[in-house]
């Protein structure tokens, strides 16, 4: 280790200084409203020491990590996405009787593990990554752990993700047999032996790999858990599930698969072009017919995850950036549409059901306008992030000449615009009983209006004039 | 700069009526009316003028370009020749019509109402201005959204499904027209070097013919649903049905036409081969369109479903004569843009009149309102008169440019739409004689015209009656345009022959046949 290496590694360290400082003050003293400071004070330090660890890249730390503008981008995304849902959190959480303090503790550590597993070329590193963020996970997911829902989804997702770990560590070992290092540099040499001479071992351990790294990204077939755990889980966990924890996973896969030439794996384009297609299909289908908002989300990020396969599919020069702008553009969206959710949600009763949201532009306009924006963003409408997403990954996927699954995403996300405008006409509809809204008060409903709106002056901005974002990303490689 | 400022008078004037309107629904209306017409003054004293350059400057009259996303070579590219000139004032003629028609009828969240159709209207006019292709794109998709929300929040009983139609319809379109956008732009990059999404760079680019084939296709695709051309017509009758008053002008007068402008401006100098190789089944396509639109007109019961299929009859007239490519059937189709808008729009305002008064629009339960209310009478069968196309009336000069235009070049398609004026008499006056003559079959008690509704309806007279009998002013500004959008890109084969052009007093002479 080098000074330089701890330079570059000084976003992680002062994460992991900030949940060492929140477990503390929790100790010393439960207080709800300095938890959250601290935690967003330690968020806030970890981005404003990035430019700092940015002056040392590209750099490897040790043979596990690396740090790069495409890691830096993500740690970027995970951490602004954790501090949205520490807000929505605090507002969520504000009338609740049991302890609220450890749900910082706790999202500090996911974040952490989000963060290692976006730097990570090294499987060692992807593993410990991904149990971090998974075990707390696990914890947050079950957080109110007197509401049966909540613990019925945490049980669903350890069993599932303990059971994905498995395969995983079987693929790693597989693979580790067959080239004997771990790094991810040696999934490309061993596929580049062309024809016959390709070893099996290795195929077999990356066939196992891809089905762990499909349940962490919820693609057809290995979504059963997503709209169980969506729904379940609180809804700020619930963002964060669907924001940070998928975005390092994208991060980690493309990492994995840039250096690939598909051309000489052409099993393992096929694979990932069926599961992209199937994501598409089943997710946008599945969505369909479903009454919990919550649930139509989980199937249309499944839908999602889908879409930016197909860009990684690709593999053109342009799907780096495609991947990276899609991803910030959903995290957006995905933040502001379980922002409003958990805006109308408390750790007692979760508003997920469509008919809870009936009339809600008669009561709470803007409420409704956001949720809107952010709907139609997911749906690709012009002047918001997703329309130009959605453009960047077409465009990737007609660079690579993915003819077949460009035109498997136009009508699947065809079929998407039909739940996507069921939620907005159901918030237009007349309202059919004036009700009780949960209105949380002073600085909680403060915190809550806070991310709604950044989010959406982002979402229109990054849709209206995107220039800043794709210039920075353009050339930005793995 | 004045293209920006006629797109931004609508977009902001729409926000300030939303917020006035929250608490002053008076204060809106006003906003919404003063925007569009500042807008029209506007574009009066900053377009015409521009039409008196001499025409070897180049096609573009108005020329503003902007980068916007360099990175991917989309410009914020804006332009305007004598086609877009005309269909700028038509746009912002029909959206104050449309303002001035639901000065009443829209009773709840008037802000909001004036917000999505001031929008509407902002889209519309992008689309008649954009000149990169993904700013087309962009604008496209822009004004669907607001008129979603128009017919969502303010349509009538079977709303929610004639909204979500629309939207699909035109959204799955408009997304097999974006990737051949981009495919359009790979084969243009690939072939130059040049990656841009810039109209005037792409055209004349060289490609295979089955991939210009599937590119065209996919652009085709998008305007056919707008305009709408048989058979993807089928979302068309609900959404006109089911919109407000307001929503109907709009979407019979000006969204249908951006699709016959897309095919003007787009698919057929971008992809002329593939286009001419096309041409035989649009055609046909366009022809079944006038027939069944007309057929199906004439057996419904309801009378704003009746004005709806009458457009998908019109509008075959367009798909027509824009696939045939000449410059007499250019002009006629031209025409028949125009005066379409101007005489669906005046049935629609008419239809919602009737409503308002009678809280029904089902045919069999009006007759003999004309003893009532004549004026109104009067006004319904001058633009059924004009529906079916008779001289002196603007449509009739389209239909007949057209159908001069096409036919020496499908002499049968043109005899079977032909077939179609004379459906179109036949519903026109089946419009008349069962709302306003016949006997009584209710007991009805309405008021006539107010003087605000007698103003609305005498301008769009005067519009259709001017058209009917001095065309000559909107094909001469036209002219150049259509001209250059003929002119093949270098190493095209030269066009099908045609019949000679419409020029100097023609057209008053073909109004006065």
């Amino acid at each position: 280790m080098h000074n330089a290496d701890f330079m570059a590694l000084l976003p992680l360290m002062v994460l992991s200084a900030a949940c060492a400082a929140v477990m503390l003050l929790i100790a010393a003293r439960r207080h709800h409203g300095l938890t959250l400071v601290l935690t967003l004070a330690g968020l806030a330090a970890t981005l404003a020491v990035m430019p700092e660890a940015g002056r040392w890249m590209p750099i490897r730390i040790t043979a596990l990590l690396t740090l790069d503008t495409f890691a830096l981008f993500f740690i970027a995304l995970i951490v602004l996405a954790t501090m949205a849902t520490a807000l929505l959190g605090y507002a969520y959480f504000d009338a609740w009787g049991g302890h609220r303090e450890e749900f910082y503790l706790l999202l500090l550590i996911a974040a952490l593990g989000a963060c290692v597993l976006s730097m990570s070329r090294h499987f060692a590193a992807f593993f410990i990554g991904l149990e971090i963020l998974s075990i707390a996970l696990y914890a947050l997911i079950a957080y109110p752990r007197r509401r049966a829902a909540s613990v019925e989804a945490g049980i669903k997702y350890l069993v599932l993700a303990a059971g994905s770990a498995g395969f995983l560590l079987f693929g790693m070992a597989l693979l580790y047999a067959d080239r004997g290092t771990l790094d991810f540099s040696a999934l490309a040499a061993g596929l580049s032996t062309p024809g016959q001479d390709r070893p099996l071992l290795l195929l077999a351990g990356l066939a196992l790999l891809m089905v762990g790294v499909g349940f962490k990204l919820a693609l057809v077939p290995f979504h059963m858990w997503t709209a169980d755990v969506y729904q379940g889980a609180p809804a700020p966990v619930t963002a964060f599930v669907a924001t940070a924890s998928k975005s390092a996973m994208v991060a980690l896969l493309v990492r994995l698969l840039a250096p690939l030439d598909f051309n000489t794996a052409p099993e393992l384009f096929d694979i990932l072009a069926a599961l992209a297609a199937a994501s598409m299909v089943g997710g946008n289908l599945l969505a369909l017919r479903q009454q919990s908002v919550k649930r139509i989300l989980a199937y249309s990020s499944i839908a999602h995850l889908g879409y930016v396969l197909v860009a990684i599919l690709a593999a053109g020069p342009a799907f780096v950036p495609a991947v990276m702008f899609y991803m910030a553009a959903y995290t957006l969206a995905q933040l502001g549409s379980f922002g409003v959710i958990a805006m109308h949600s408390t750790a007692e009763t979760e508003a997920d059901s469509l008919e809870r949201f009936r009339g809600l532009f008669h009561q709470r306009p803007w409420m409704a306008a956001v949720l809107t924006a952010m709907l139609l963003s997911l749906a690709g409408i012009p002047l918001t992030a997703g329309f130009i997403g959605k453009f960047y990954v077409i465009l990737a996927g007609t660079q690579g000449r993915l003819w077949w699954l460009i035109i498997t995403l136009v009508l699947t996300s065809g079929i998407g615009l039909f739940y996507y405008l069921r939620i907005i006409v159901t918030l237009f509809s007349p309202a059919q009983a004036p009700r009780t809204t949960p209105t949380a008060a002073g600085p909680a409903a403060f915190s809550g209006a806070a991310v709604l709106t950044v989010t959406t002056i982002l979402l229109v901005w990054l849709g209206a004039l995107p220039e800043s974002l794709v210039r920075l990303l353009q050339h930005v490689t793995p | 700069m004045i293209l920006i400022a006629l797109i931004a008078i609508p977009l902001a004037g729409g926000v300030l009526a939303a917020l006035l309107g929250r608490h002053h629904p008076g204060a809106a209306r006003w906003t919404a009316l003063a925007a569009l017409g500042l807008d029209l003054i506007l574009a009066l004293a900053g377009l015409l003028p521009a039409l008196t350059r001499p025409p070897q400057a180049g096609p573009w009259l108005i020329d503003l370009g902007l980068p916007w996303i360099p990175s991917l070579g989309i410009g914020f590219h804006l332009a305007a020749d004598g086609l877009s000139v005309v269909l700028i004032l038509l746009t912002l003629f029909l959206g104050i019509v449309a303002v001035a028609c639901s000065w009443r009828e829209i009773g709840e969240r008037t802000g909001f109402f004036f917000f999505n159709l001031m929008w509407v209207l902002a889209g519309i006019l992008g689309v008649f201005t954009a000149l990169d292709l993904f700013l087309f794109y962009f604008f496209w998709e822009l004004m669907m959204v607001p008129m979603f929300f128009l017919i969502i929040l303010w349509g009538h009983e079977n709303r929610i499904y004639a909204a979500i139609k629309f939207f699909l319809f035109t959204q799955i379109a408009g997304l097999l027209m974006l990737a051949a956008i981009i495919g359009l732009y790979f084969v243009h990059g690939r072939a130059t070097g040049v990656y841009t999404f810039d109209y005037p760079a792409l055209l004349g680019t060289r490609m295979p013919a089955g991939l210009g084939m599937a590119l065209m296709l996919g652009f085709f695709v998008a305007f056919a649903v707008k305009l709408p051309a048989f058979p993807v017509h089928v979302w068309l009758p609900d959404a006109h049905t089911e919109a407000p008053t307001a929503g109907s002008v709009v979407l019979a007068g000006l969204l249908l036409k951006t699709g016959a402008y897309g095919l003007l401006r787009f698919v057929l100098p971008l992809f002329p081969e593939a286009a001419r190789a096309f041409a035989p089944v649009a055609m046909t396509l366009a022809v079944a369109g006038i027939l069944y639109g007309a057929l199906l007109a004439f057996s419904q019961t309801d009378l704003k479903r009746l004005v709806a299929y009458t457009s998908v009859s019109h509008m075959g007239f367009v798909m027509l004569a824009v696939f045939a490519w000449n410059e007499m059937a250019l002009q006629g189709a031209l025409i028949q843009i125009i005066c379409h808008g101007l005489s669906t729009g005046a049935l629609f305002v008419i239809v919602g009149m009737l409503q308002e008064r009678l809280h029904t629009r089902d045919l069999r339960r009006m007759g003999a309102l004309w003893n009532q209310a004549p004026r109104l009478g009067g006004f319904a069968m001058l633009f059924a008169l004009a529906s079916l196309g008779l001289p002196g009336l603007g449509n009739f000069v389209g239909e007949f440019l057209i159908l001069i235009g096409v036919f020496p070049q499908a002499p049968i398609l043109t005899i079977l739409a032909a077939a179609g004026l004379v459906a179109a008499s036949i519903y026109s006056l089946w419009i008349v004689q069962q709302a306003f003559h016949g006997t009584a079959r209710e007991q009805w008690r309405i008021r006539d015209l107010s003087g605000r509704e007698t103003a609305i309806l005498g301008v769009l007279t005067a519009a259709i009656v001017w058209l009917g009998v001095y065309p000559q002013p909107v094909i001469e500004t036209a002219r150049p345009a259509l001209a250059h959008l003929r002119q093949a890109p270098d190493g095209a084969p030269a066009p099908a022959p045609e019949p000679v052009a419409v020029s100097g007093r023609q057209g008053e002479i073909d109004a006065q046949r």
